[in-house]
């Protein structure tokens, strides 16, 4: 759902990149405090993976495809503020080297699928959290629904953006995105939990103890 | 090399294999936000905007090659190793200058 030039108006690309560029700044302050150098091959590796699968548009409905986004998964592999990091240089080379996503609107993207797909989905992830049972079921339903819920809150924001842009009226934008985002948050359900069960198997120690369902290690 | 490293690696080949090998087969029809575009009627808006600055490598096909799927590949494998490269290197200055604040994490 990378936002193009000519989408958004001045005043939402301004807005949008102030709001981006101040999410941004606290992250690489956040980094610069507490990262540490064993986390510094994950970021990378979590980075380019989020990049390689953005390319695979798999198709959801008649005429109409969807890619991974990755902000649940990167939240939950690297910390929320770390994986807007990673959104942003993702969407900062997508839109720089592969015209993918304007230079106007890469504020609006980065606060899409960053601010609002990593934040707003760790949020929701931890919340879901709280309600669901304390084991690895619940955990990976938690990280299934909070990826597909990113997706809609991301797509929801880029909505109010177009409306507020005066691109498309709200009644119009905001179902129409959320109705196609809802079948391409399953894609994005899916590829998270694949993911993070591969990584559970492999490392535990990759998420932050923090997040991990009690029961002893598998 | 040590297990983490190994897991870090095979992230890495993952995702230059999915970037090259799998990208050539994606799906060309119009993502969510395009499609919706298409449907309510604005996505002239798109095609009328001018780039500020022009892409390198414009919609994942490295310029002049011939074979598309060859042509993307490219794109793929030149787009994960800049981002991997620059993730890197911004989470590297990020972790440095740190004086450890516990016990050092195991080798």
């Amino acid at each position: 759902m990378h936002i193009p030039d000519g989408f958004v108006s001045n005043e939402i690309a301004v807005a949008t990149f102030v709001v981006s560029a101040g999410a941004v700044t606290l992250a690489l302050r956040q980094a610069k405090r507490t990262l540490e150098e064993r986390q510094v091959p994950l970021l990378g590796v979590t980075a380019a993976f989020i990049f390689a699968a953005q390319m695979l548009n798999f198709p959801v409905a008649g005429g109409t495809s969807g890619h991974f986004m990755g902000a649940m998964l990167a939240a939950l592999l690297v910390g929320p503020l770390p994986a807007i990091l990673i959104m942003a240089l993702v969407l900062l080379i997508q839109c720089l080297v592969f015209a993918d996503g304007g230079i106007t609107a890469l504020g609006a993207n980065i606060f899409n699928m960053g601010v609002v797909g990593a934040g707003g989905g760790y949020l929701i992830f931890r919340a879901l959290q709280m309600a669901l049972p304390k084991n690895r079921a619940g955990f990976m339903a938690a990280a299934g629904i909070a990826a597909w819920i990113s997706i809609e809150l991301a797509a929801s924001a880029c909505a109010l953006e177009l409306a507020f842009s005066g691109t498309v009226p709200l009644d119009k934008a905001l179902p129409a995105m959320a109705l196609v985002h809802a079948l391409i948050g399953i894609g994005e359900a899916l590829i998270t939990t694949a993911v993070l069960g591969v990584v559970l198997a492999a490392r535990r120690d990759l998420i932050p103890s923090r997040l991990l369902p009690r029961e002893a290690t598998p | 090399m040590s297990k983490w490293g190994w897991l870090l690696l095979g992230g890495l080949i993952l995702a230059i294999g999915l970037a090259t090998l799998l990208s050539p087969f994606a799906s060309p029809w119009p993502d969510g936000l395009e499609k919706v575009a298409e449907k309510l009627g604005f996505i002239d808006r798109a095609e009328e905007a001018k780039p500020l600055v022009p892409a390198p490598i414009p919609d994942y096909a490295v310029p002049g090659v011939r074979r598309q799927a060859l042509a993307t590949a490219l794109a793929g494998l030149i787009g994960t190793l800049l981002v991997f490269g620059s993730g890197y290197l911004l989470a590297r200055w990020s972790a440095s200058g740190k004086t450890k604040p516990g016990p050092a994490p195991p080798p």
